[in-house]
Formats: C-alpha cells, sequence, structure tokens
C-alpha cells in the first residue's frame, strides 16, 4: 500500500512554546489510524499541520498534493474539528454544500453536480430530511453527522478526524465512528482520528498512534501500543487492561491504591474515563 | 446573479436540496420596496403638487416618452431639481450604508457590526468639525470642503483602526478595540474643537445628525462611483462570505483565504461607507436595522442577505428621509434622529432575540 500521508520530523510551535518536537508518522492510503495521548500532547495541533493551518518545520507529504494552495489541499483533505463553529440560521443543506467550496471557484455558484453529491451525501448520513433545518436546532448526534456530512461532501481520499465522539453519549459515539468505518470500507477513505477514549481507539481503526509530549512515543495494532507500562508512562494513569476477541479493553483501577503510592493522575485518569464505565 | 435559485437535485426518494439563494420573491419584494419609496418620495411634499402630476413630469424625462404634466415651471423645478436628486442621494446612501453594515456583519461575524465600530463616524465627524471651524467649508460656492475632510477623516480614522489592530495581534477582537480606542480619541478631539468654537456648534451638529440635502446633483454623482465598486465587489464575495461564517480556521481548512478576504470587503464596505457619511453626515443604524430585518424576513445567508439590502436599504433611507421633511412641515427633522428613533428600540430587540454568543 502507498503512503497517503507522510509526516517527517514534523515540528510545530505555538507562541514559541514548542508543540510538537519531531513527529514521524507514515499512514497508508484506506488505512485508519487513531492518535491518542494526554491533554496538551498536541494532538489537535498534528490535524492543523497536516491541513496547512499552522506553520511548520520538517515534512509533511499528502500523496497527490501538487500544490501547497490551501483550495488543492482542501481537495485531499476533509476536516471535522473538535468544536465546529454552527453559523446562526444556516441550513443543513446550505452547510454541507460548504463542503463543495474547494471544487467550485471563490465566486461561483454551486453546480448541479455539488447539490447532488450534497443531497447523496445527507441520504448516507440519515439526514435525508434535514435539507432545510437550520443547523443549530439539531440535537449532539445530528449535529456531528451534519459536519461529518460537510466533510463527506468535499470528496477528498483523507478524512481528518479532530475529537469526533466528544460531547457524544456512548451510543452516539458509536453511531459516528461505525458511520465512519462503513465510509471507510464503501470509499476506500484514509482516516487520521484523534480520540481520547482509548477502548473506542482500540476497537476502530487499524493501528494507534501515542502523542506524548509532541513526539509519537508508539505506533502500531492497538494491542501491542496500549498496554498498562505504555498508558502509565504516557498518560500517568493507572489502568487494568483487558482483553476480548475485540481487542483490549481499557478500564481503570480504584484510585484508592495508587493514592497511597503518591502518584497523583491516576484520579484524573479514572475521571476522565469515568463516563464510559 | 440567479434569480430563482434553483439548482435542486431530486434524489432517489424525492426529498430536493436546494442551496439557499436570491429567490425571485424576494427580489421582487425588494424592487417593489424601492419603487415604492422613490413614488412617495417623489410625489409627497410641502409643495402639494398632485401625485400624478408628478409622476406625468417624470414620465416626460423619460427617453422617447413625451407627457404633458400640466405643471408650472415651479412645481416642475421642484420634481426634477429638488425632489428626483435627493430621493436619488437617499437611494444611493440607504443603499450604501446598509450594505456596508451586512458586509462588516458578516466579516466580523458579529450582528452588531458596522462601519461605524472601526471609527469611520468619529473620523467623518473629526474631518467636517474641522473643517466647519476653520470656516473652510462655508460659501465657498464651487467647492463644499466638508464632505471631503469628512471623507479624509473617516479613510485616516478606519486606516489607523487596521494598523492600530495589527499591532495588537491579528484577532478580529483587537482590531475591534483598536477601532472603539480611536472612535475615542478622535471624539475627545472633536469636543475640544466643539467646545473652544462655540460658534460653530450648530452647524456642526446639523452636520452629525445627518441630512439628505442636495444641491442638485452634485452628492449624488460624487457617491455613484463608490456606491457602484463597493457593491461590486462586496457581492461578488457573497458566497464566500457565507463560508467565512464557520470561521477562519474551518473556512481555511475548505480552502479560502479568511483574511484577505475579510481585508478586501471591508476596505470596500469601508470606501463605500466613508463615502457615504461624506456626503450625508452620520445617520446612524441603517447598516443594522435594515440587515437584521431581512434576515428575520428572508434568512441569513449572504447570497440573499447582500443583494436585499442593497435593496431595502435604499428604499428605507427614501423613506426615513421623508419623515424627516414631512413630519414637522415645513421644518425638517434631520434624518438621523428619524434613523435613531426607529434604530435604537430595533437594536435592543434585536440584541434580545439575538441568540448568538457575541464574543
Amino acid at each position: 500500500m502507498s503512503a497517503a500521508v507522510a509526516v517527517e520530523a514534523l515540528e510545530v510551535s505555538l507562541d514559541r512554546t514548542p508543540i510538537l518536537k519531531g513527529v514521524e508518522l507514515g499512514v497508508s492510503a484506506g488505512e485508519w489510524v487513531n492518535v491518542v495521548g494526554p491533554n496538551g500532547a498536541g494532538k489537535t495541533t498534528l490535524l492543523r499541520a497536516l491541513l496547512g493551518l499552522v506553520a511548520y518545520d520538517g515534512k509533511v507529504h499528502i500523496e497527490g498534493l501538487s500544490s501547497q494552495r490551501r483550495s488543492v489541499r482542501a481537495q485531499h483533505l476533509a476536516y471535522v474539528p473538535q468544536s465546529p463553529v454552527i453559523p446562526q440560521g444556516m441550513l443543513v443543506g446550505d452547510y454541507v454544500l460548504l463542503g463543495r467550496t474547494p471544487h467550485r471557484g471563490i465566486f461561483a455558484a454551486e453546480t448541479a453536480a455539488d447539490t447532488r453529491i450534497a443531497t447523496e451525501v445527507l441520504e448516507r448520513l440519515d439526514l435525508g430530511g434535514f435539507g432545510d433545518r437550520a443547523v443549530q436546532s439539531l440535537s449532539g448526534g445530528e449535529r456531528q453527522r451534519a459536519v461529518l456530512a460537510r466533510a463527506l461532501a468535499q470528496q477528498t481520499p483523507i478524512l481528518l478526524l479532530d475529537e469526533p465522539t466528544t460531547a457524544l453519549d456512548l451510543g452516539h459515539q458509536q453511531d459516528v465512528l461505525d458511520l465512519v468505518d462503513g465510509l471507510r470500507r464503501e470509499r476506500g477513505l484514509t482516516v487520521i482520528a484523534t480520540l481520547h477514549d482509548l477502548t473506542l481507539a482500540a476497537r476502530y481503526g487499524d493501528r494507534v498512534a501515542i502523542l506524548s509530549e509532541g513526539r509519537v512515543a508508539a505506533c502500531g495494532p492497538p494491542d501491542g501500543v496500549l498496554t498498562v507500562g505504555s498508558i502509565a508512562r504516557h498518560f500517568g494513569a493507572h489502568v487494568k487492561v483487558l482483553r476480548d476477541s475485540d481487542g483490549p479493553v481499557i478500564v481503570p483501577t480504584a484510585t484508592t491504591t495508587s493514592r497511597a503510592t503518591g502518584v497523583a493522575p491516576a484520579g484524573r485518569a479514572a475521571t476522565q474515563n469515568g463516563d464510559h464505565l | 446573479m440567479r434569480a430563482d435559485g434553483s439548482s435542486g437535485a431530486t434524489s432517489a426518494n424525492g426529498v430536493q436540496l436546494q442551496a439557499s439563494g436570491l429567490r425571485a420573491r424576494a427580489l421582487v419584494a425588494g424592487i417593489a420596496a424601492v419603487v415604492i419609496a422613490v413614488i412617495a418620495g417623489l410625489t409627497i411634499g410641502p409643495a402639494g403638487i398632485p401625485a400624478h402630476r408628478v409622476l406625468m413630469e417624470l414620465a416626460d424625462l423619460l427617453p422617447g416618452i413625451a407627457v404633458e404634466s400640466g405643471l408650472n415651471d415651479a412645481h416642475k423645478a421642484i420634481v426634477t431639481d429638488i425632489r428626483l436628486p435627493r430621493v436619488v442621494l437617499g437611494l444611493l446612501v440607504g443603499a450604501t450604508l446598509a450594505t456596508s453594515g451586512a458586509t462588516y456583519q458578516a466579516a466580523f461575524r458579529n450582528p452588531l457590526a458596522d462601519p461605524y465600530l472601526l471609527g469611520i463616524a468619529a473620523g467623518a465627524g473629526l474631518g467636517a468639525t474641522i473643517a466647519i471651524v476653520n470656516d473652510i467649508g462655508d460659501g465657498a460656492g464651487v467647492f463644499d470642503l466638508v464632505p471631503i475632510a469628512a471623507f479624509g477623516g473617516a479613510l485616516g480614522a478606519v486606516t489607523v483602526a487596521y494598523l492600530a489592530g495589527h499591532i495588537g495581534g491579528r484577532s478580529t477582537a483587537s482590531l475591534i478595540l483598536a477601532g472603539i480606542a480611536v472612535a475615542s480619541f478622535l471624539a475627545a478631539c472633536q469636543t475640544y474643537l466643539l467646545q473652544a468654537n462655540a460658534d460653530a456648534f450648530r452647524r456642526i451638529l446639523a452636520w452629525l445628525l445627518g441630512r439628505i440635502a442636495t444641491s442638485g446633483w452634485a452628492e449624488p454623482a460624487l457617491l455613484l462611483p463608490y456606491f457602484l465598486v463597493t457593491t461590486a465587489i462586496v457581492l461578488r464575495y457573497r458566497r464566500a462570505l457565507d463560508v467565512l461564517a464557520v470561521g477562519d480556521e474551518e473556512a481555511a481548512a475548505l480552502g479560502l483565504e479568511p483574511r484577505r478576504i475579510r481585508l478586501i470587503v471591508l476596505i470596500a464596505a469601508s470606501l463605500g461607507a466613508a463615502a457615504a457619511v461624506s456626503v450625508s453626515g452620520l445617520i446612524s443604524f441603517v447598516g443594522i436595522i435594515v440587515p437584521h430585518a431581512i434576515r428575520l424576513v428572508f434568512g441569513t445567508s449572504n447570497r440573499v442577505l447582500l443583494p436585499l439590502s442593497v435593496l431595502f436599504g435604499a428604499a428605507f433611507l427614501v423613506l426615513a428621509d421623508l419623515t424627516a421633511r414631512t413630519v414637522l412641515s415645513p421644518a425638517e427633522l434631520p434624518i438621523g434622529v428619524v434613523t435613531a428613533f426607529l434604530g435604537a428600540p430595533f437594536f435592543v430587540f434585536v440584541l434580545r432575540t439575538s441568540r448568538r454568543e457575541i464574543w
């Protein structure tokens, strides 16, 4: 398989604070890689660098990208931000059509092909009758699907998802990730997602990359990467890693013992994952 | 411009998706508003000329039509030399201010933004004040320098606000804060000049309250090119401004250059607003009332909002001017008083119903 995305020695500083300090990551075409890591590790910054939204040193190679122009990049990479801005009063149909922006001139109107693509995407995501509703009026799960629909309407080979499951309940988290998985198989998409939930990161996708202190500390199949030792080292969390046929299940251990040993971050990890227990 | 907005696609189960666009119904409503305002503005007035004769006289002005209106020469002059240029100026000022306001709101993603925010009003006010207290605009006959001074002041203020906003970082918030600082500084300078030149106070106050008074066609001719350039640029960017609604980060991820687009449309809108202010004085709230009323009725897409702001802004100001010159007839109320009287309560209403977080 060819590399859809190849990142070499990627360094990014924000306000002179180094965030990424030499990230190396290769993602094959059609692969799904989940980027995990503690808060502040630079997960979102990595996605923003791929999108060309921050200045960086090092190499970011996107397959088939012939120019660094934003409009060209947006024909290769679609982005689902963690907290999308939902414009007041904008209709779902218009919102999804925004995804066609990179394919039409800045001054041009949508073509019939654009509206056909947007209509198909809406139906695929079970939003068929939602075209003339305001995006703001949608529920959390519907809204996340609308944002995903906009990204799919871009018809890019690569999909970047920043915490696509935050603010969703467990059922909707599964719905969204199942949907992404189905779409990836149908359309041969390459997916790079950041996720907080390590068990979800292990269940969906092919590989997990741990981003810690600005570098990729480990990258590989979930079984090999999400171990008790690596989670303690990079997240400062005390966990048990259970296994079932679908892969590792990460469970925080009780905090009383960890307090006794004086390891502070375990409480944080338990809270962080507490929603899903 | 697509008049019917139809680029629909019917899917397997018959659900049709249509991009928002200027529908024929909205366009007809806007044109009707302009026509009604123009007819009202031309036919109503203290001279008591019968409306049908005014319309016949106007028809006579059209090429290829010859109608005898039966008006005497004095009444003819009132219609063609006084009311007509005044109505045309009202159309141009209203259209420019409303369109500039809508553009500022889209560019800053702030429903309460308008060109006055970046110091246009304060700069124009100071420029006009300097011209009036130094008597350089008074009675010169050939040239009224007050509008030129106001135009220079407005552009100077908005330029300083841009530069100062850049020093404080590149966020829109720092630009707006810089605009407020510049406006406060210029207002202080103006107050100083007013205190020091009490005799010019009345003239300056009259200018500050705004008026659509013309001396023939000079003012409309002055404003027309600015109106055309501003409107052409801003309308061309109407779709890009819809993309900017999702914020700079996402707009950039969709392939646009948000900062460049914002700079272009803000320069265009500022230029138009400065030109409008220079001929009409400070007419407040048009840039806020008109776009918001359109949003409430026709939706928030800039594809609809910007073209309709041109039409309804033009109609609104002609009707406001008609109110200003008839309500205390034969005396005239400054038009800024009329728009503020209507605009301030509307502003509060919009603030109350606007569910969007401004910052």
